[in-house]
């Protein structure tokens, strides 16, 4: 099977739910050339402006389009660039596609993808460096999804489209440039399922975004230490598959939970928060959250490489549960 | 203008039934039998139903926290209505929305907003997907002096107008923003100067004559259907009571600015002028009144007697089930 980037795995997915439904059209800033990261590559030259909306710098207006025009029977993938833009764009998300479908009676379906861009990467400083997907956790009505490798993204961006909800679509940019198999026929792959990625028996580590990659190899080190740790990646963020993580953690006995966001008021510590409750008895030793400093991401590369949680990170929550 | 005795009769009793809704809606806050805010429309009601009378039944239109005059003139059931503002689960939103979220999408109508100017951006979309779909059909946008002070206003109408959106734009300017007059709050004194921001027509009309409004509306829409873009309608108006309900106790107006409004009631003016074209008497003007206050009585019987929401409705639609 051919390899193939998280990039153009959902430049591809895109394509392929086009091709088969005329209501999916993508709109945002500079769709036109394929957007700053490729993930629109190659759409406007196969569908033209008619579906590939090119439109002003204008985040609130675009996610406002997004909700006219769904309410209304389209089905549009907007692209708000780079995440920390959502702020822009809050009171057409928030207030109005997250609210809309239960405050009319049940009388709109919004099937709404919004598609952005997230977390640290090289001295894109505090406003362009954000992962913000707790904001949207919080929201009812929201469908959140963090896909973290090719395979996951294609499948998971064709089921965010063929999805009657509005699903905020994260791709970490680290991981857009991760390559592994991807099938080139359309497939699925379900909203709301975590994957375990690595099999283990001393500890579960749940990991988001980035920090899926950095949880592997940490995986991998602490194998050789003699630490056998399982990997859960929940994919989707909301709804959020919390039964197959208190599975495993039921099977470990031991918990880390690891996020690139700023670790206060993170999703990390909704997920320990739930372990601790669910998992009272099972527990050998406290829930670890691992995350980001409560600062904003700093400029300088000597201090965001301090910022950036990571593998080491995640190694060093692992030893003070086992006492080392 | 090629209006028939029957419409021009028609627009007197549609003006008349929002009249006569909105002081039963007042009367119903005062006793708390209703619940939340009702913001009232009576004063402006040749704008909703000038506009509307010029409009497609499969036209669409967005609405805003003073909303009743809006859902009537476009077909609106004022049973359905007044049990939404008896959170029945008859209502339109079944008891989920209330005043200010009041919706029918079968009827083309979006949806009222609690959030000013959050109509833009959406009758955006709605107007974007007409033009996807060719189906020829207009959106309105509704909205206040107020919200021309809004970035949502300024991004939507920029794009619509880029986009040659079917949308028209239409700016009731009652000289107030909740409890403030326009003119501490606003750079221009005429809302229509905005206009020339966005390169497309501004035009200024008298709010309290019926067929000023109805003739410019026409031209607008006739502008917007035929593929020439956005316009906006500024319609100079007057709130006759105060921002929410008859009087909150906060704002004292001038005794003369109120009485120079009040003089020139539209529906007095335009029931005047109907009687002087000889297409109705005085008499045959006060029975229909009488058959609207009736109708009034009638539906806010029916309206309070209807079921509370369920229990389980706390849960419903939060979320669309997806049909795969």
């Amino acid at each position: 099977m051919r390899t193939i980037n998280m990039t153009a795995a959902i430049a591809e997915a895109v394509d392929q739910e086009m091709s088969r439904d005329d209501r999916v059209f993508v709109v945002g800033e500079d769709v036109r050339v394929g957007g700053p990261f490729g993930t629109d590559a190659g759409l406007f030259e196969k569908y033209g402006g008619r579906r590939v909306v090119n439109t002003a710098i204008s985040e609130l207006a675009l996610a406002g389009l997004g909700v006219g025009s769904a309410a209304v029977g389209l089905r549009p993938v907007v692209e708000i660039m780079i995440m920390d833009f959502v702020a822009v764009a809050m009171d057409q998300i928030v207030n109005q596609m997250a609210k809309m479908k239960y405050m009319l009676g049940g009388q709109a379906v919004l099937p709404i993808v919004v598609t952005t861009h997230a977390g640290v990467d090289s001295s894109s400083a505090a406003q362009h460096s954000g992962s913000l997907e707790a904001w949207f956790c919080h929201v009812p009505g929201l469908k959140v999804v963090m896909p973290t490798n090719a395979y996951d993204a294609k499948g998971m961006m064709i089921s965010a489209i063929r999805d009657d909800n509005p699903v905020i679509f994260i791709s970490n940019k680290r991981c857009l440039q991760t390559s592994c198999e991807v099938p080139e026929d359309a497939y699925t792959v379900p909203l709301g399922v975590a994957e375990v990625k690595r099999t283990g028996s001393d500890l579960t580590l749940v990991a988001t975004g980035r920090m899926v990659l950095d949880a592997l190899e940490a995986a991998e080190d602490l194998a050789a230490d003699g630490v056998s740790v399982e990997v859960i990646d929940p994919r989707t963020l909301s709804p959020l598959d919390m039964e197959s993580i208190l599975a495993s953690v039921r099977k470990t006995s031991r918990a880390v939970v690891a996020q690139e966001a700023v670790r206060f008021c993170g999703l990390g510590a909704e997920i320990a928060a739930t372990i601790a409750d669910e998992c009272f008895d099972f527990l050998d030793a406290p829930v670890k959250r691992v995350g980001a400093p409560f600062t904003p991401v700093p400029f300088a590369p000597v201090l965001e490489k301090d910022y950036l949680p990571g593998k080491a990170s995640i190694i060093s929550a692992v030893k003070d549960i086992f006492g080392d | 203008m090629d209006l028939s005795e029957e419409q021009m009769r028609h627009m007197l009793e549609q003006m008349m039934r929002i009249r006569e809704f909105d002081e039963r809606a007042a009367l119903l806050m005062e006793q708390a039998r209703v619940h939340g805010s009702v913001h009232l429309y009576c004063g402006e009601e040749a704008i909703a139903v000038g506009v509307c009378e010029a409009l497609r039944k499969d036209d669409y239109i967005t609405s805003t926290h003073r909303g009743h005059g809006h859902l009537i003139a476009k077909g609106g059931d004022p049973r359905r209505m007044y049990a939404e503002l008896f959170a029945k689960s008859t209502g339109y939103n079944r008891g989920k929305g209330g005043s200010m979220h009041m919706a029918a999408l079968d009827l083309g109508i979006i949806g009222a907003n609690g959030i000013v100017a959050a109509g833009a951006p959406i009758a955006l979309g709605v107007a974007f997907a007409s033009s996807y779909q060719d189906n020829g059909r207009v959106t309105i946008c509704f909205f206040g002096d107020g919200a021309t002070n809004e970035g949502a206003f300024h991004e939507a109408v920029n794009m619509a107008a880029i986009l040659k959106a079917p949308v028209v734009f239409v700016c009731e300017n009652n000289g107030y923003g909740e409890w403030s007059p326009t003119a501490s709050q606003t750079s221009v004194s005429d809302i229509a100067d905005r206009a020339a921001a966005y390169d497309i027509p501004g035009v200024i009309v008298d709010g309290m004559d019926i067929m000023a409004v109805h003739e410019a509306a026409t031209e607008a829409i006739s502008r917007a259907r035929s593929g020439q873009g956005p316009s906006l309608l500024e319609c100079k108006t007057y709130r006759f009571y105060d921002h929410v309900g008859r009087d909150f106790g906060i704002l004292k107006r001038d005794e003369d600015e109120v009485a120079y409004w009040r003089a020139r009631d539209p529906i007095v003016l335009w029931q005047r002028a109907l009687v002087e074209r000889g297409l109705i008497t005085e008499q045959a003007a006060n029975a229909m009144r009488d058959e609207i206050v009736q109708e009034m009585e009638d539906a806010i019987a029916w309206a309070e007697q209807g079921p509370d929401p369920e229990p389980a409705d706390l849960w419903r639609d939060v979320y669309t089930e997806t049909q795969a």
